[in-house]
């Protein structure tokens, strides 16, 4: 029997009767984090980080939920679980599961870089690494976060002077608050949407410090917000919602706007290239670093990647799954990163 | 280079046309005359020619990327462009050089004599002095194919208001068959030079489709009806004792058509006629394939002199004894055009006929028989129109007959590149032979992005099997096939080929089994076939 099998209900660790980021109703389940086709609704029993909880509480409501700090183990049925961080949002965690001596890790989302709230994603040595492939193809290599930022600040700056308001899109959780994190609060004021207020307000709680922000409400004062900021969903552009303000530029923060085509048919004014998840350089530098032999790819380019893995003499493969890809433009979730 | 790349990026973030027109004139204003002269040529499509394998450069970026080929290949189907896939898988550069945009197309130019150890030294050492912007154009200057959302019009409003001058003089100017090697910008934009006028065609005058019921239009007797014709659409020059032929797309095609060399003797010098070149025999239009088969080949035969012979389908007169006439009524243009073909008297020129209507029910009923001419619907030219510049609304409306449509299962999908990477867009359509399914079309096009995901998730859910990209799905989406013509193929397993098929409509109400058969085809070939 393997220590993890892969169900049409998700990742299954038969020994523990466990599931990890389950898609379909199951009893119980371990949540990598609160982003939503990871968490979702329906289990009996979930269990998640300690920072993942207020978020994952927040999202599902009234749930039997356990949670456990990063490097915390714990047994389930004589199998052991230990979560490390995986630098993708705050609370993200990767799952570490041993039993007889063998070691499976389950990636969740991740990126490598540290952006100073997600937590430092930690290589976990074992035997065999589920990774999240998203941005899995050479051409996905991320410029350093300062330059983007430095780049966003001084869009916004730029349309301040112009008494431009600079509209910047990106998901609600983990891309927002990480946007929050890099503007510099100096230029102006920062606004933002109810579905950003809250989720913003929840990572406050949680000790993440992060400038201030004032929510759009329908009774606001519209002269006072000319050449703001103002953090929306991907969802808002082209919504009612945006009619409130007057010259606007609109800007997305995201991985995809990485490549041409898609920064033009997403028609924003600026595409900034930034993302929560690992880039090409970062899934192989994860990759090698947790010493596995065995790999299996999820989320993305999953085909292109695997070929490259086995060459790379990884015994590689692919897991079909029912994650969203996340960031996507195609898609239309209101969360992911 | 970094001032042009700016240019490209601040073309590219905006689809404001007055933001892309600003943009255009503070560079236009900036830069250096030889970079400027680059900058009209790249945005007319008159980019230096290919002196570098695109199979080398893919090589060569692999190598300095680190990667294998196979792995390069797949990057760039799914970018799909090749000079971005190029630009975003190299190693960040070393340093960040500042030579202006004619320095390099110089070094670009400068290949066409060197030999490969030379041009990778070359272009390595360039794509390590560049920035990933930088780089980007480098590589595309290169590769061709620039798309920028900048018409010919656009840039010339710009140029004109760098300069003050004005934008109709200028539109002329830069047309015909100036080269960027041969001409500096002086003497391109500033200069009026009588000897390269001789050449020089006017811009075509361009028609959009009727937006409303024709009916709207008004009173019939203001309009004048004509037949909308598919070939090449042209203008046919003579001054001078010398006799040039231009198509739309603003190029010189004298050669490929030595039968209007008769025209030397019968057209007056100052002439220039618009209109449509149509491959024509015993007394009626030929299909659009013969034309198409006409200009593949290299030499201009003897043979196919004699199978597919070409006359010019007279539209408009825009230049009268050397005098330019297009702001006359068109009433007027006509009847001197009338003159002119008749004093002409040659097989190789016709005259478009005027289709007679005194109601706009007559004209919808002409409309419909279009496709016996083998014609694609009706032109309406209002009688007091100008000739005008460019794409314009108003005077001139195209009627185009509607499309044949056809119920198809779809059977194959594929990905899709660049703007729609990651989406399954390109499909194949079957209809039914008894229980099987004939594949017969492709199509890409014709439905919005919300579609394409919806059928992109069904696809995934879907798969029956998978060759290489593509992928066999369940037979269980139709869609209604919209396509210009129909004609026999013996490439095809189905034995047809269609003009221009895309997807109108997604027959959500409609079960496979409801598709049509190959015999509703075979039908419409033995109707409509070329
Ligand atoms: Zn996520
Ligand atoms: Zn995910």
């Amino acid at each position: 029997m393997a220590l993890v099998e892969f169900r049409k209900e998700g990742f299954y660790v038969p020994a523990a009767d466990v599931f990890i980021d389950p898609w379909r109703r199951v009893k119980t389940a371990i949540v990598t984090h609160g982003h939503s086709d990871h968490s979702r609704w329906g289990m009996s029993q979930y269990i998640c980080s300690t920072l993942s909880e207020p978020i994952i509480r927040h999202r599902l409501g009234k749930i039997n939920l356990t949670s456990y700090d990063y490097g915390k183990e714990w047994k389930i049925k004589g199998v052991k679980f230990t979560l490390f961080p995986a630098g993708h949002i705050v609370g993200s965690a990767q799952v570490r599961i041993e039993h007889k001596g063998e070691i499976w890790v389950i990636s969740g989302d991740y990126k490598v870089e540290d952006d100073g709230i997600s937590g430092t994603f930690e290589p976990v040595k074992c035997h065999t690494f589920v990774s999240e492939c998203t941005f899995g193809l050479p051409v996905y290599t991320w410029l350093e976060q300062e330059d983007v930022f430095r780049d966003i600040n001084q869009w916004w700056a730029a349309n301040r002077e112009n008494k431009v308001t600079s509209i910047l899109t990106g998901y609600s959780l983990g891309k927002a608050q990480r946007l929050l994190a890099g503007l510099n609060p100096e230029i102006g004021p920062i606004y933002t949407h109810g579905a950003i207020e809250t989720m913003t307000e929840i990572i406050r709680s949680l000790d993440v410090p992060l400038p201030p922000t004032k929510y759009i409400t329908d009774d606001i004062d519209k002269k006072a917000m000319e050449g703001s900021l103002v953090l929306a969903p991907p969802s808002a552009t082209g919504s009612s919602w945006m009619k409130r303000f007057g010259q606007v530029s609109i800007a997305a923060a995201s991985g995809w706007m990485q490549v041409r085509g898609t920064r033009r048919r997403r028609s924003v004014d600026r595409g900034f290239v930034l993302s929560d998840h690992a880039d090409w350089q970062g899934l192989n530098q994860a990759i090698k670093a947790t010493g596995a032999e065995r790999v299996y790819v999820t989320h993305g380019y999953t085909h292109v990647f695997s070929k490259w893995l086995s060459s790379q003499g990884y015994d590689a493969g692919i897991v079909e799954t029912e994650f969203g890809e996340e960031e996507h433009p195609d898609k239309k979730t209101t969360e992911g990163s | 280079m970094r001032r042009f790349a700016a240019l490209v990026q601040a073309l590219d973030e905006t689809t404001k046309t007055n933001a892309k027109v600003s943009a255009l004139t503070r560079y236009f204003q900036e830069a250096p005359d030889a970079d400027k002269l680059w900058t009209i040529a790249l945005l007319s499509h008159r980019r230096p020619r290919r002196t570098i394998k695109t199979s080398l450069m893919r090589e060569w970026a692999a190598e300095l990327a680190d990667i294998p080929l196979w792995l390069f290949e797949e990057s760039y189907h799914i970018v799909g462009d090749l000079a971005e896939a190029i630009a975003l898988v190299l190693p960040k550069p070393q340093q960040n050089s500042d030579q202006p945009l004619s320095f390099w197309i110089d070094l670009i130019m400068s290949w066409r004599s060197k030999d490969d150890i030379s041009k990778k030294e070359e272009i390595i050492s360039a794509w390590s002095q560049l920035g990933h912007r930088e780089r980007f154009v480098f590589n595309k200057i290169i590769t061709g194919g620039f798309r920028l959302g900048v018409s010919q019009k656009l840039m010339t409003r710009a140029l004109a208001r760098s300069i003050d001058g004005d934008e109709a003089v200028l539109a002329h100017r830069l047309m015909g068959n100036w080269t960027p090697d041969s001409i500096t910008f002086h003497q391109l934009v500033l200069e009026e030079n009588p000897q390269d006028q001789l050449s020089r065609p006017y811009p075509f005058h361009l028609a959009y489709a009727v937006e409303t019921p024709p009916e709207e239009l008004g009173d019939p007797s203001a309009w004048q009806a004509e037949r909308k014709w598919d070939g090449i659409r042209g203008q046919l020059i003579k001054r001078e004792d010398n006799i040039y032929v231009w198509s739309r797309g603003e190029e010189l095609i004298t050669d490929r058509f030595p039968e209007f060399q008769f025209l030397l003797s019968n057209l007056p010098n100052g002439t220039v006629v618009d209109g449509e070149i149509l491959p024509y025999k015993d007394n009626q239009p030929m299909g659009f394939q013969d034309l198409q088969t006409r200009i593949g080949r290299k030499n201009v035969t003897k043979k196919i002199l004699e199978t597919t012979p070409v006359v010019l389908v007279a539209y408009d007169l825009l230049e009268k004894e050397g005098m330019d006439i297009r702001h006359h009524p068109i009433s007027l243009r006509r009847q001197w055009l009338e003159d002119i073909v008749a004093k002409a008297n040659s097989a190789h020129l016709l005259l478009s006929e005027i289709v007679a209507f005194s109601d706009w029910k007559t004209l919808a009923t002409e409309r419909e028989q279009s496709r016996t001419y083998r014609s694609e619907g009706i032109m309406l030219k209002r009688l007091d129109s100008a000739y005008q510049v460019g794409r314009k609304k108003g005077g001139w409306w195209k009627w185009k007959i509607d499309p044949l449509v056809i119920d198809a299962v779809m059977i194959y999908a594929q990905q899709g590149h660049g703007r729609r990477a990651n989406l399954f867009t390109d499909y194949t359509f079957a209809v039914w032979r008894g229980d099987d399914l004939v594949p017969f079309a492709k199509a890409y096009s014709g439905l919005t992005d919300k579609e394409f995901q919806e059928i992109t998730t069904f696809v995934r859910k879907n798969t029956l099997d998978r060759f290489g990209p593509v992928r066999s799905v369940k037979p269980h989406l139709v869609f209604e096939i919209a396509f210009e013509g129909i004609r026999h193929s013996k490439r095809h397993k189905s034995g047809i080929a269609l003009r221009f098929p895309r997807m109108s409509r997604w027959r959500k109400d409609k079960h496979p089994k409801e598709a049509n058969a190959l015999d509703d085809l075979m039908a419409m070939l033995a109707l409509y076939g070329d």
